[in-house]
């Protein structure tokens, strides 16, 4: 395999709207400036899509804009470790990559929260937003019946987006209770962007259900989800699909935030006004640092470039917009709480760890995720706990356990660009064997 | 770029258009099950971004590929259920 040393002053991990906007405004004033990302397109999950066939005018403007500043884009890259200071390791489908870099932005967004219920391991149980960004890749949907349920904002710009590549969507079942929601949507005025993208979502929703105070029991089917039954904590129904998009809200990518060491508070980094975390030269934007959509990390996003190239003054005066749309995060984060039905969800045989099929009761005997992981394999898997990590979190309140190098499976090929490295990266393998 | 890939999925020919992922070739093949878990119960993509490792296909004898991260290549040979 090859490998290749790359060195730059000012590295941004994850090409979503925060980190396309940093390393723009970066590039734009000068110095050496590179975009890492693990797919093999500009935009992140949110516009995911848009490189290729841009239908987001905002996209599309951010795209063009860090393609013209001078920035580099290494694309598929996925960082695994950083053996010492300053320094990434990442790989590509070609190469092993070791980047050098004086500062560092992370803008590595959000996952959806999955929560394990009966049936939430058939094939065709898929995130919301994941199968939004699968349909944008050719996952055929025309003709299929989409029960789209869950919770958040993202529940109805996906049903707009499948009915697009025409799929049928019988219900769309938000868990939120309405009146939450009527004073959520009661607040949007003072966001008239956010007020304007619902009513045209609205209108265009025209003949789906939507319920909200709905919330999924269990899915059932042979080899795959075939039908879901819903309630509304009072009575129960089963509704037909052959898809269920489901997922309940956003939880940040904080492994490589937590593998520098960066400090968190309640789940997010914390950063101070200039977006910088507790490690020096480490900044941290967008859902990385709270839940608040791309419009927060847009604006994150460019105060961190500048700051990192030293435009102080020029990122204060983002300041007043990046409140405005830290204020909306907070609303959005207060309509779309999760109830706490939702932990019972999941039954003792239930699986939790999809990876290691690990079910609730043996899970639930440990004290927590550490316990978990020695006695039963609890995110031991491929994943590494991002999936059960999460769930095991709502459910029972652990904390997820300390996180180690390779962030993410790798090929023996690069855990040895790792041992070059005076740090031990791992002690998982012996790499002279 | 080529306008079409032509790619197979458990020996069967299939046609996609540039793009495409892995993981929607498979299921454009009618296949639903994309790997086993450890006790043998049929899995297919669940987050679609690379994160849940649920996906898992073999690529050219390569196993454990993550079909939502990789687009479909002319001649690529795609086994799932392994």
């Amino acid at each position: 395999m090859n490998s290749a040393r790359l060195s730059f002053d000012l590295v941004v991990v994850g090409a979503g709207p925060g980190g396309l906007a940093a390393a723009s405004v970066a590039a734009e004033r000068g110095g050496s400036v590179a975009l890492l990302d693990n797919s093999p397109w500009l935009g992140g999950q949110i516009w995911r899509g848009e490189q290729a066939r841009s239908a987001v005018p905002l996209a599309r403007q951010w795209i063009e804009r860090f393609l013209a500043s001078g920035a580099r884009a290494v694309m598929q890259a996925s960082v695994f470790a950083s053996p010492d200071r300053g320094v990434l390791l990442a790989e590509t489908p070609a190469a092993r990559l070791t980047v050098r870099f004086k500062k560092l932005i992370l803008a590595t967004g959000a996952r959806e929260l999955f929560l394990p219920f009966p049936g939430w391991t058939l094939p065709g149980v898929v995130g919301p937003g994941g199968l939004q960004a699968m349909v944008k890749a050719g996952w055929p949907v025309a003709g299929r019946r989409v029960v789209v349920a869950g919770s958040g904002p993202l529940l109805v710009a996906v049903a707009d987006g499948l009915r697009r590549y025409g799929a049928r969507i019988p219900l769309i079942a938000e868990q939120a209770p309405q009146l939450r929601l009527a004073r959520f949507a009661a607040g949007l005025w003072r966001y008239p962007d956010k007020l304007a993208q619902a009513v045209a979502m609205k209108a265009r929703l025209l003949g789906i259900p939507y319920r909200a105070g709905v919330w999924l029991r269990r899915a059932e089917g042979g080899e795959r989800v075939e039908r879901v039954v819903l309630t509304d904590g009072r009575r129960s129904w089963t509704v037909e699909c052959d898809l269920l998009a489901c997922g309940w809200n956003l939880v940040p990518n904080t492994e490589l935030p937590r593998l520098l060491g960066c400090a968190l508070a309640s789940g997010f980094v914390r950063v101070d006004e200039f977006q910088r975390s507790s490690v020096e030269g480490v900044f941290c934007v967008g859902e990385l640092t709270g839940i608040a959509g791309a419009d927060a990390a847009l604006v994150q996003g460019q105060i961190a470039g500048l700051a990192a190239v030293g435009e102080t003054e020029a990122a204060r005066e983002w300041f007043a917009e990046r409140s405005r749309w830290h204020r909306f995060g907070a609303a959005l984060t207060r309509a779309f709480a999760l109830r706490p039905e939702l932990r019972q969800l999941a039954k003792r045989e239930t699986v939790v760890c999809r990876c290691e099929d690990v079910s609730r009761e043996a899970v639930e005997r440990c004290r927590d995720a550490r316990e978990a992981k020695l006695h039963t394999r609890c995110g031991m898997g491929p994943c590494q706990g991002r999936i059960c990590g999460a769930a095991t979190q709502f459910l029972f309140g652990w904390e997820s356990d300390s996180i180690r190098p390779p962030v993410f499976p790798v090929r023996m090929e690069s855990l040895l660009t790792a041992s070059e490295h005076p740090k031990p990266v791992s002690n998982l393998s012996d790499p002279t064997s | 770029m080529p306008e079409r890939i032509e790619l197979s999925v458990n020996g069967r020919a299939l046609s996609v258009p540039w793009g495409t992922t892995v993981a929607a070739a498979v299921a454009l093949a009618g296949e639903t099950r994309f790997r086993r878990s450890v006790h043998g119960d049929a899995r297919g993509p669940l987050c679609g971004m690379g994160i849940c490792f649920e996906c898992r296909v073999t690529i050219n004898g390569e196993p454990h590929a993550r079909s939502c991260l990789i687009l479909c290549a002319d001649g690529m040979e795609v086994r799932t259920d392994e």
